[in-house]
């Protein structure tokens, strides 16, 4: 193993040791009804992320199924534990000021630098970033040192089992490129893209990524489905800069999301939220948005991408 | 047959439409499309299990997790808020636009915000409908929901467009493992580098379409209300 490598699992390892703690949260919560099963989705998912490398692959796929299983059956709840306290918060904004936006401006600026200048990769960085950060986060806020486990914690059940979903997706991206499923979708979509015309194909993307994202409500979804069938064939197979490719395909997508009830946490429930008499009022004010945005897309990605 | 294969983007698509758990989704979607294309079970498996290994990288977000909950444990919110409060004698359509640029500048420094409910409800919408009432008198039924529209919609573009700037963002990370999946050389550097464009242009057709709203605002209420 080299250097960067032993970075990146001692990092899985924190990650690991996170899931862990969202487990014991879960545990230590006598009103949640499911919370052995919830401990062991993320106990299993700790084990996966850290002794994963070291076991044959099948005993990891085993372990994913497990976990769809647990999902699937709805056994994973977020448990209670400290939440935020409104007052605390405000008398801490009072006494630290706009000091308290620096820990959050250095997650992102010592990722950037980290990933530009040191040797280490560009996803070690993140891992570097979040460490260092934390560090100033507690030298700002003077905060008790237990506090770095209990929020991380707090904010791993927040997010939730879905956090895993871009990991799972792009999995589900190598079974469907070893199954061949991207050459059937670029079979069928080669009928619509005339050979060699490359505007054709990238609009013929980017609206692929817009309608599945609409229909599906969700971005990601289609951007594994798309981006093996159409994206990698016909746009980064002819020259296409796969960074620009991808970037602006999720975000084409997410000019589907703008226009569709199926993202209904972004569009519907919202307007509810609001008071809204309209309940489609939402998507209406963002369709000549999304519209234009859709247009930026095709042209810039047709004259920066390749 | 070779269509037969598409069984997993069928499952996908159902599952995510009838909101299914995603999780069961997409591993029965995986499943079944190896199966389907004549794989052993124990090789699916095998696929899933390595890819999953290689592609932990999607899930380095976590590591930035302690460090933004220190930080709204000890008043991040509370200051965002007392930054937007502090901007006096603003249209409409300005208050929506700088509260897009903040929410665009926020996730691209990854703060995970639900913005509709902690910003919008409490603060942004009260204040857009404010600087109407305050310019016009008052405005119409019609109009308090076309602003409310804007508002929720600010929050969405901010987000959306802004988010892929931000190196460890899920979005981004989704990005680096699927391509790298297909074999394509590129990292989360590089990734977050060529979303600014696109995160740039999105704050300025959002002025230009908050601008639009103020202009009809102002010929609505025209004739009605106090000058300007």
């Amino acid at each position: 193993m080299d250097f960067n490598t032993i970075m990146s699992e001692f990092f899985y390892c924190l990650i690991g040791a996170v899931f862990i703690l969202t487990g014991l949260k879960a545990l230590k919560d006598d009103t949640l009804a499911c919370r052995s099963l919830t401990a062991a989705f993320w106990f299993i998912l700790a084990a996966v992320f850290m002794a994963g490398p070291y076991l044959p692959a099948w005993i990891s796929g085993a372990a994913i199924l497990v976990l769809a299983l647990l999902t699937g059956f709805g056994k994973v709840k977020p448990s209670k534990g400290a939440g935020l306290d409104a007052d605390q918060s405000r008398k801490e904004a009072d006494r630290l000021g706009n000091k308290i936006f620096i820990p959050v401006v250095s997650l992102a600026l010592i990722a950037l630098l980290a990933a530009s200048f040191l040797p280490f990769g560009a996803s070690n960085a993140i891992g570097i970033s979040g460490v260092l950060s934390l560090a100033i986060a507690f030298f700002i806020t003077k905060a008790p040192s237990r506090s770095a486990t209990d929020e991380g914690a707090r904010l791993m059940d927040n997010v939730g089992v879905t956090g895993i979903l871009p990991q799972l997706l792009a999995a589900l991206g190598a079974v469907f490129t070893a199954a061949g499923v991207g050459d059937v979708i670029s079979g069928a979509a080669s009928a619509v893209i005339p050979e060699g015309n490359l505007f054709i194909a990238v609009l013929v993307y980017c609206a692929g990524m817009a309608l599945f994202t609409a229909v599906m409500g969700n971005g990601f979804g289609a951007f594994s489905v798309i981006t093996v069938g159409i994206g990698m064939p016909f746009l980064i197979a002819r020259g296409g800069d796969p960074a620009i490719v991808g970037v602006l395909g999720l975000t084409a997508g997410y000019c589907g999301t703008l226009l569709t009830p199926m993202a209904a946490n972004f569009n519907i429930m919202p307007a509810a939220l609001l008071e809204m008499k309209n309940k489609y009022g939402i998507i209406k004010a963002q369709l000549p948005v999304a519209v234009v945005m859709f247009a930026i897309h095709v042209a810039l990605m047709y004259f920066w991408a390749f | 047959m070779e269509a037969m294969k598409l069984i997993g983007i069928v499952i996908v698509i159902i599952g995510f439409i009838l909101k299914k758990d995603t999780i069961a989704t997409v591993v029965i979607a995986g499943v079944a499309t190896g199966l389907v294309s004549g794989m052993s079970f124990i090789e699916v498996l095998d696929i899933l299990g390595k890819s999953f290994i290689t592609q932990r990288v999607a899930t380095v977000f976590v590591l930035t997790l302690p460090a933004i909950g220190i930080c709204e444990r000890y008043g991040l919110k509370e200051k965002a808020v007392d930054l937007i409060r502090r901007t006096k004698n603003m249209t409409t359509g300005k208050v929506i636009t700088l509260y897009q640029v903040l929410r665009a500048l926020g996730a691209a420094f990854s703060l995970r915000l639900s913005g509709h409910p902690q910003f919008v409800r409490p603060l942004i919408s009260p204040m857009a409908h404010g600087a109407a009432v305050v310019k016009y008198g008052s405005v119409d039924e019609e109009s308090e929901d076309e602003i409310k529209g804007y508002c929720a919609a600010s929050d969405n573009f901010g987000n959306f467009y802004a988010q892929l700037c931000f190196m460890g963002a899920a979005g981004t990370m989704l990005i680096v493992s699927t391509l790298t999946e297909q074999g394509c050389e590129l990292d989360a550097l590089r990734v977050s580098l060529c979303a600014i464009p696109i995160a740039l242009i999105s704050i300025v057709v959002g002025a230009v379409h908050n601008h639009l709203l103020d202009k009809r605002l102002d010929k609505k209420h025209s004739a009605a209300g106090p000058e300007t």
